[in-house]
């Protein structure tokens, strides 16, 4: 017993600090992954988009110099408008989530399958769904089109028209991504208490008074991840506009990802300068919704301590 | 994402060496690997490139070679990885302007001593697309003619004739529209496809000199030549001869149109009547014309996209490279390959024979004598890859949006000032 007395101060550098030194340990190769493959390449980003370069030979610096064409180039300004239009249409994912949530949320006889049926489109691949609504929009067999007909409507090109084609992606895309957030809200409603329920009804509230005041405010941290999945799903809408459109008919129906990608890396691309400068708009618009993000998670971390 | 296949031919070669040994024994030794990335993806050229592999495999019994053939549309954004990563010994590319970006940044191998070997001197009518600042990077394989396929069976129902000049392709077409068709089927949701068009356009209006002249940069797109082949190309539109909703089809997926009936002509690449016999038109039904003169004042000239083997400056094995790269437009190799069996195309090498097709004939003939203007790659080879990534999506855009024209035509010289710097 008289030995165990004398261990501290031969106890090791480590033993000593185990409790501070131990979390970082763990957290190494996590941090040393994230500074490579994340931080890295933001500033690696940014010091390309200052340089002419074709991604095989030599750089040239041209300082602001891509930035200043993007200021003047039409087809930038084409796909940051689609952008837009993406972000904020991408977000009737969430109402149309947790309607189909609240209408599955019973409980009858293979309540099961149909919540898996629903939930469906988010399991296939995103290319399969584009190859799907590809085939639904065809202007000479479609489904849409032969439904259009039954009504003596012509047909509608949608994937062809620059005025219906970036509405006919991102309704391709809102078919899995609903998907996602109804899952979202499916484990939030198993989560709602149901004595507050029984008190409000006791209070006379129902519907839609019943849902506002009572069911989603207890949905709120659901809301709040199906907001950032579907922001985050909005702006690297790349693969459905690729497999879809490939940014046509003439970039009508080009994101910034989408253009990047195309003058930097596509077939006809080598211009790696300019992809990068892109990249960083891109890079700045996300900003402002990680900010956003990371401000209202710490704003609930203080709440709730 | 990409098809690939690796096919390691040694054990059959060494199996084959036995029967043929002696005979390998006059060519030179090769041994190690030789690596081939090809795009040669669709099933005839894939059983092509996989055929000249054995074959060359038994000539080379110590040889062994590794093939990996990769989607062709994927392989036009992986070459640049592999290229700088990973070289194969040889690999498939375009020629002329196509190269250029590979040639600059030194990614493919200086092969002008191959070309100063005998039997590269039948090479001569393709050596120039294969020049660049006076060396040779890479040797052809194959090449094909463009042209107006038309469906017979439709022209002799309305009792037409093949047009021997613009005006009488216009009035070809308006009794097709008046008899409830359309003239011409197009995809242009592959870009390129508006490029064919552009090209013959061009080459009709102002001649073959000022086309490459504009392509190379020299002219601007502001040019009243150039107004002068869209208000060409608008007379076409404004009367509707190509098919609606053309914007949302592929290639491939415009054919159905054609075979159909619903689209009378197509203009388009050899390449193009493999799949369209197999759709269930013969002979009867599907015909050629060249594209007609419109300005009588200038010579016909054609396109002819030429497809080559290029040795990567990463090369590990260039010797048997090259070999292999002799072996492809060796004269018999030529006239296999290019046969109605395989290919179905022209071959590169004068000593070979024109498979006996219709459609090869009529190609080969016309090229070699009926092309006095000259012969153009395509519009996205003769133009830096940049220049024909604006200019055909501005085509496609003016073929729905004619009126579009002043704002396409400004936004493309605004390109070609910046990339022909």
């Amino acid at each position: 017993m008289s030995l165990s007395t004398e261990t501290p101060t031969q106890s090791s550098w480590y033993k000593r600090n185990e409790i501070a030194v131990t979390p970082w340990l763990f957290l190494i190769p996590g941090v040393a992954f994230f500074l490579l493959y994340v931080i890295y390449p933001i500033f690696s980003s940014v010091s390309v988009s200052f340089y002419d370069w074709d991604g095989l030979g030599e750089a040239t610096w041209v300082g602001l110099g891509n930035y200043e064409e993007l200021y003047w180039d039409d087809a930038f300004y084409v796909s940051l408008r689609n952008n837009l239009i993406w972000l904020v249409l991408y977000l009737l994912a969430i109402p149309a989530g947790l309607l189909i949530a609240l209408f599955l949320n019973q409980k009858v006889t293979g309540i099961r399958l149909y919540k898996a049926l629903f939930f469906f489109p988010f399991v296939i691949s995103q290319v399969v769904v584009g190859l799907v609504f590809t085939w639904f929009y065809d202007p000479s067999f479609g489904l849409l089109n032969q439904f259009l007909g039954l009504f003596g409507i012509d047909p509608v090109n949608v994937l062809g028209d620059e005025r219906y084609v970036t509405y006919g992606i991102i309704a391709a895309g809102l078919w899995p991504q609903t998907a996602y957030c109804m899952i979202l809200y499916l484990t939030g409603l198993n989560a709602v208490d149901p004595e507050q329920i029984e008190a409000a009804r006791l209070d006379g509230a129902k519907g839609w008074r019943m849902l506002w005041h009572i069911i989603v405010p207890q949905l709120k941290p659901a809301t709040f991840i199906a907001f950032v999945v579907t922001i985050i799903g909005a702006l690297r809408s790349f693969d459905l506009i690729s497999i879809m459109t490939n940014g046509g008919p003439f970039g009508e129906s080009r994101v910034l990802s989408f253009y990047m990608f195309e003058v930097a890396l596509s077939e006809y691309g080598f211009r790696m300068g300019y992809g990068a400068a892109i990249a960083v708009v891109l890079f700045i618009i996300m900003l402002f919704f990680i900010a956003y993000f990371l401000y209202s998670m710490y704003q609930d971390d203080k709440g709730g301590r | 994402m990409f098809l690939k296949s690796k096919s390691v031919l040694a054990s059959l070669a060494a199996t084959v060496a036995l029967t043929t040994g002696a005979w390998a024994e006059s060519h030179a030794k090769l041994s190690g690997d030789l690596v081939i990335f090809s795009d040669m993806s669709n099933p005839a050229p894939r059983a092509v490139m996989e055929g000249m592999v054995e074959r060359f495999g038994e000539m080379h019994p110590d040889l062994n070679i590794e093939l990996t053939v990769i989607d062709r549309e994927a392989y036009k954004t992986q070459i640049r990885n592999f290229l700088t990563a990973n070289a194969p010994d040889v690999a498939n590319w375009y020629a002329a302007n196509r190269m250029k970006p590979y040639v600059d940044a030194g990614l493919f191998e200086d092969i002008s001593d191959v070309w100063t070997d005998p039997t590269l001197a039948d090479l001569a009518s393709t050596k120039g697309a294969m020049t660049l600042d006076g060396k040779q990077w890479g040797v052809p394989y194959t090449y094909y003619q463009w042209g107006v396929y038309y469906r017979k069976d439709i022209y002799e129902e309305l009792g037409l004739n093949e047009p021997a000049n613009f005006e009488e392709m216009k009035s070809n077409c308006q009794a097709i529209l008046d008899s409830g068709r359309k003239c011409y089927a197009l995809g242009s949701k592959n870009y390129w496809t508006t490029g064919g068009w552009f090209d013959y356009l061009n080459m009709r209006t102002n001649g073959y000199d000022y086309h490459a002249k504009l392509t190379g940069g020299e002219i601007p797109w502001t040019d009243e030549g150039v107004a002068k082949t869209f208000a060409n190309w608008r007379e076409l539109l404004d009367m509707g001869a190509f098919i609606d909703n053309h914007t949302a089809y592929s290639w491939q997926e415009s054919l159905p149109f054609f075979v159909s009936g619903d689209a009378v002509e197509i203009l388009k690449g050899n390449f193009a009547v493999a799949p369209l016999r197999d759709a269930g038109l013969d002979d009867s039904k599907l015909d050629f014309y060249q594209f007609p003169a419109i300005n009588p004042d200038v010579e016909l000239a054609e396109d002819a996209p030429t497809d080559t083997f290029h040795i990567p400056s990463g090369a590990q094995n260039k010797e048997a490279a090259k070999e292999f790269l002799k072996f492809v437009v060796s004269a018999d190799n030529q006239t296999l390959i290019n046969n109605g069996d395989n290919l179905g195309q022209l071959p590169v090498n004068a000593k070979s024979s024109v498979d006996d097709d219709k459609f090869l004939k009529e190609g080969f003939v016309m090229l070699s004598q009926n092309s006095p203007g000259g012969v153009a790659q395509f519009f996205d080879r003769d133009a830096p890859a940049e220049m024909a990534k604006v200019a055909m999506e501005g085509f496609q855009e003016f073929m729905v949006k004619p009126d579009n024209l002043d704002k396409i035509l400004d936004r493309l010289d605004r390109a070609a000032k910046r990339i022909y710097k």
